[in-house]
């Protein structure tokens, strides 16, 4: 297969970023988005050029590192997917890659597709925790739960923090990424103690770091390669006002 | 040979965990406040770690080279984690989970340690529950466990096929809270490139700020490596991209002795390579040996499609050759007997490198939608990445690098050889011997962090009460720092034809023939010298772009791959000074009908390799093993 690529690179974060356009050829159909990658990379390095940088580690959609805007959707066509779970086969040979980095104020711009999302550590340093120290704890069967909100907890507490959703968003809200994390502690007996000092400080630290509000589009649920539910906000929305007014 | 003391406290196994946290030394609080920790590496052995010693009110520094805390590689771990809780009321114990995790490793681990990590495994299940990360519940609200290899029992507690996500996260929620209260600094895209000693202590580390390219000095009164395994060597394996040896071996070169580098475990169920560009592979979670059934056809070269060949003409070959552990037979085994069937020509797909795992049985009795619900995530992964579905037709799986059990040789403190520089999780060598049972590094990487660095570390500090922080002028760390900024100056000076990648894979190829699933005293003398020549190859042909000054991933790749090279010699070295076969280490000469034969008489035995520079033979140290608890015995299965 042969594709044109049109890339953004930039040097740093203060320099100007452009999109320059590569050609590549003799792709095979099953490897990976990040293998053409690698293999575009090789290319360069032996031309005597820089390679792109780009995050990624895990390559099997499971850390969150990876973090690529392709076509203009975060982590690219497939819907519940990966930039690195993305394979060649679901792009059309000669067809025209549109490769950018996720963009947003609260993710700055490192390098070439390398972007900072260092916010979402910050906004979990201010209440993504149950307060326990390491020793202080019971036995674990002394703390039943409903299997239906395990379930439940498990499905938010699924995401990645990749970013997706902030890059998807049109106002770049991070609601999602907090709202899973909020509705997972809140569904469990464990996170009830903490949940309103919890649920203010972390939408505070997420207004405090640029995050746009939530636009109710679904653009971030429909981008979202874990498939966190939209109902994770509406959780987020019912526990700050609860909070708020307790 | 007498530097090797493992400190192993007296007294009978049952009790030496809870007598030695009796007497061991204490660091009272308000001197936990001078003492600073330098955590590296953030995966759930030091996460935990990190966590936990800020709770205790030392000051940590922690280190990551992936742009967040919660990205370390322990995240990908699928099935579960063992704990002997009894849950199950099945017959599970203590013991009988230190017994397993001896007899799983082939017998080459430490009694001691290992006891006292199935002493800990409970408690790690308790910390994990009250911190809310979402194990799987039955209709009651109580833990739900299965089985995984080479147990009778059900031990493994588990979140779906995301068990080290859950875990991770979890560690990472309580790493979180401890840099927000101010008690731990971290530091993320950083990557530690040289260890300060200063009068045989070990005092600081040199890191690279990744983003920058600058190289910083940070001071610690102890050390801590969690930096995790090694497999990277062999370029593909089941690791994460940035997973490297770099940390460990630069603590290996200022005299931190390297054990049983060559018990590397290969996973048997992994998606099979595809094709040349291949980065990486995946693995299938051992829990689907649960359901799943492994086969090839008893014919060779029979390339019919699966479906089309009737029952009579399989060869269920786990279940025929161990019928009492079946399709849960350990990791080496299982692998070592998909590699049998392949050597045999009955390897299944194009490449004839695979085997089926096959659920078929398992959705006519359960029922897709159960199937679904247990495995639901790995068989999406499964259809992402081959595109074919495996509700359908049976998932075609190859054995691959997985972990290794090998590592910084540590006393029972944790310590290594260099006094105050610890070693927790994969990156230390103590506690799964010559192969690791699964669901089995999540739970050492968390009872390290948890629930025993934090003790044994104090027994070290409390030494140190009186040793005022060291400023980072001091003449140690003036050397650390040069050294580590003339080899990247050496990378980028090279400017010959050939990408760090090119030779990365030049040496997997080498070590995976050579040093992989199956190993002769005649191939291992040839990868010697092939190391030894690429090696001298790599450092006048690299080519590495860029500048040291900037975020430069190609220069980070470079200085990891020169250290696996390194690495690599030093496996070879020690597969062949082991003449033997043991748990994941298979010596074709030392067999008996293609199960391994150990010799307790000369090999019972930890490697421990002493660095005597670079292309230099290192020194062996043995620290020999005793087992007082359990009788040396014949590892079957069957």
């Amino acid at each position: 297969m042969k594709f044109n690529l049109k890339i953004w690179r930039q040097k740093n974060a203060q320099a100007a970023g452009k999109m320059v356009d590569y050609t590549i050829d003799n792709i095979n159909a099953d490897m990976s988005f990040l293998e053409m990658m690698d293999v575009l990379n090789e290319e360069l390095i032996r031309k005597g050029e820089e390679p792109v940088a780009f995050d990624h580690d895990c390559r099997e959609g499971i850390c969150g590192m990876c973090s690529m805007h392709i076509n203009g959707r975060p982590h690219g066509p497939l819907r519940g997917t990966t930039t690195c779970q993305l394979y060649m086969r679901n792009f059309t040979d000669g067809e025209t890659i549109y490769i950018e980095p996720f963009r947003a104020n609260a993710f700055p711009i490192i390098r070439d597709l390398v972007v900072d999302r260092s916010a979402f550590d910050r906004i979990m340093q201010v209440g993504g925790f149950v307060s326990v120290n390491t020793g202080q704890v019971q036995d674990a069967n002394n703390i039943p739960v409903v299997k239906a909100d395990a379930d439940l907890a498990m499905d938010a507490a699924s995401c990645i923090g990749c970013g997706a959703c902030v890059a998807a968003c049109k106002n770049a809200s991070a609601s999602l990424f907090v709202g899973a994390k909020i509705s997972q502690y809140a569904l469990l007996p464990q996170g009830r103690i903490e949940a309103k000092e919890r649920v203010l400080a972390m939408v505070n630290q997420m207004d405090e770091e640029g995050f746009g509000s939530c636009t109710n589009t679904g653009a971030c649920e429909a981008e979202c390669p874990k498939g966190i539910s939209l109902s994770n906000i509406a959780r987020m929305n019912r526990e700050y006002y609860s909070a708020s007014i307790s | 040979m007498s530097v090797l003391d493992s400190k192993i406290p007296d007294g009978p196994l049952e009790t030496k965990w809870t007598d030695y946290k009796s007497h061991v030394k204490l660091v009272n609080p308000s001197n936990k406040r001078k003492l600073e920790v330098i955590v590296v590496g953030t995966g759930l052995a030091g996460a935990s770690a990190a966590a936990s010693l800020a709770e205790l009110g030392y000051k940590v520094k922690a280190y990551c080279y992936q742009d967040s805390p919660r990205r370390a590689h322990s995240i990908a771990a699928q099935g579960g984690i063992n704990a002997a809780k009894n849950y199950k009321n099945d017959g599970d114990s203590v013991f009988r989970l230190f017994y397993d995790t001896i007899k799983g490793g082939d017998f080459r681990a430490r009694e001691a340690n290992v006891y006292r990590l199935a002493e800990v495994s409970a408690n790690i299940i308790d910390q994990c529950v009250a911190q809310g990360v979402p194990f799987a519940r039955e209709y009651g609200g109580l833990l739900d466990n299965r089985s995984f290899g080479g147990a009778q029992v059900s031990r493994t507690f588990y979140a779906r096929g995301q068990t080290g996500q859950q875990l991770l996260l979890g560690a990472y929620s309580a790493l979180s809270r401890q840099i927000g209260i101010g008690n731990v600094e971290m530091f993320s895209r950083h990557e530690m490139v040289e260890l300060v000693n200063i009068d045989g202590k070990a005092r600081g580390i040199i890191a690279r700020d990744l983003k920058t390219g600058k190289l910083e000095r940070h001071f610690g009164h102890a050390v801590v490596l969690a930096t995790g395994g090694y497999g990277n060597v062999f370029f593909l394996s089941t690791n994460a991209m940035g997973c490297n040896v770099t940390a460990a071996w630069k603590a290996h070169k200022q005299g931190a002795f390297f054990a049983n580098p060559c018990y590397t475990q290969i996973h048997p169920t992994c998606i099979p390579v595809s094709g040349d560009y291949q980065s990486k592979l995946t693995l299938m979670s051992e829990s689907l040996r649960n359901d799943g059934r492994v086969w090839v056809p008893k014919k060779q070269g029979d390339k019919r499609k699966p479906q089309d060949i009737p029952e009579d003409e399989r060869d269920y070959y786990l279940e025929r050759k161990y019928p009492s552990f079946g399709n849960l037979a350990p990791r080496d085994i299982a692998s070592r007997a998909a590699k049998e069937a392949c050597d045999d020509g009955r390897g299944v797909g194009e490449s004839g490198l695979a085997v089926y795992l096959d659920f078929a049985d398992a959705i006519k009795r359960l029922g897709k939608s159960v199937v679904e619900a247990r495995y639901g995530n790995l068989f999406d992964m499964y259809h992402h990445i081959t595109n074919e579905d495996p509700y359908e037709v049976p998932m075609r799986i190859y054995p691959a690098v997985h972990y290794t059990m090998g590592g910084l040789w540590v006393d029972y403190n944790l310590m290594t050889t260099v006094p105050g520089l610890y070693a927790t999780g994969e990156c230390n060598f103590s506690d799964h011997g010559a192969n690791r049972l699964g669901a089995s590094a999540l739970m050492q990487g968390l009872a390290d962090g948890y629930f025993v660095l934090p003790y044994t570390i104090g027994d070290y500090l409390a030494g140190e009460i009186f040793t005022k922080s060291i400023p980072t002028d001091h003449p140690a760390f003036d050397a650390a720092e040069k050294a580590a900024a003339e080899r990247i100056n050496k990378l980028l000076a090279v400017k010959g034809n050939r990408t760090v990648d090119d030779f990365h894979k030049a040496l997997g190829k080498i070590m995976w023939e050579y040093c992989g699933m199956a190993r002769s005293s005649e191939g291992l003398t040839k990868a010697q010298a092939m190391l030894k020549q690429l090696r001298e190859e790599f450092w006048s042909d690299v080519r590495v772009t860029g500048g040291a000054n900037e975020l430069n991933v190609d220069l980070e790749k470079a200085g990891r791959v020169a250290d696996f090279i390194e690495l690599g010699e030093l496996m070879v070295t020690d597969a062949l000074s082991r003449n033997e076969s043991c748990g994941g280490h298979f010596r074709v000469e030392y067999q008996d009908e293609g199960e391994a034969k150990r010799n307790d008489q000369d090999y019972a035995y930890v490697a421990a390799w002493e660095h005597k520079g670079v292309g230099q033979q290192a020194a062996l140290h043995k620290e020999a093993l005793k087992f007082e608890n359990v009788k040396l015995a014949t590892r079957s299965y069957k």
